[in-house]
């Protein structure tokens, strides 16, 4: 069975019980590759105490389906669960999941790195650190748009 | 026409959550920035030309060559930083 299931929401996950919800049912997974992204203490040379995390509400879900789907049509993967927080967080919070499951490893271990590398540079996400010199909205990275244009993706962001 | 444009992070900070803009009709998403940005003040120091602004219309990424519609949703935002 297929599945993607894509939230956004201000909540914390827990890793394991999103793995086995993905794996529920389906004897013919064989692998599970997955990613938690947190919040560091330290940015661009500053101590960050604190980051709030804006979205586009309705194009966020949306358009992390989109990829998910794009995931799917590329590497023959079973399902996806995707969960990207909201609002505010703090270090060592966590940001986001991004599990996937397939038959073999090969495909899991790409799909993944590539909805994290999609994610990073198309959805719809905005955060805001506080640092001791007061709050700073972060910058996007050519670095980012460099990593998804490794997997044929020109889509320009961070400019 | 009329259309309902939304602001985000440091965009939303400086001109708003949101506002409703009569443009043209058969105007595109590049002309609908062209005439905020001859507002002057704010909306022309966040929109120049030159700045990484993105777009997206009614609810999904889009370019300035796309065409609008009557009732249609458009976004300005900066480069987006999730993950």
């Amino acid at each position: 069975m297929q599945r993607i299931v894509v939230t956004v929401q201000r909540a914390d996950f827990d890793l394991a019980a999103e793995v086995a919800a993905l794996r529920e049912g389906d004897a013919q997974v064989g692998a599970v590759a997955a990613f938690v992204g947190t919040v560091r203490d330290r940015s661009d040379g500053a101590q960050v105490s604190a980051m709030e995390l804006e979205h586009y509400p309705g194009m966020t879900e949306r358009a992390i389906e989109a990829m998910a789907s794009e995931a799917r049509r590329r590497f023959d993967i079973h399902g996806a669960r995707i969960i990207h927080r909201i609002g505010p967080l703090l270090p060592k919070d966590q940001i986001v999941l991004v599990v996937v499951t397939s038959s073999h490893r090969h495909e899991a271990f790409q799909a993944c790195e590539f909805l994290m590398d999609y994610l990073k540079t198309q959805a719809p996400f905005w955060k805001k650190e506080t640092t001791p010199d007061g709050a700073r909205w972060v910058d996007a990275r050519q670095a980012d748009d460099a990593a998804l244009a490794r997997w044929g993706l020109q889509m320009d962001n961070a400019g | 026409m009329r259309v309902q444009v939304r602001y985000f992070a440091s965009l939303r900070e400086a001109l708003g959550a949101e506002e409703a803009v009569d443009v043209p009709a058969g105007s595109t998403l590049g002309a609908l920035r062209d005439g905020l940005l001859a507002r002057g003040g704010e909306h022309a120091r966040c929109l120049a030309r030159g700045r990484a602004v993105r777009c997206a219309l009614d609810q999904v990424m889009a370019d300035e060559a796309a065409l609008l519609h009557e009732g249609a949703e458009v976004a300005f935002f900066p480069p987006v930083t999730g993950g």
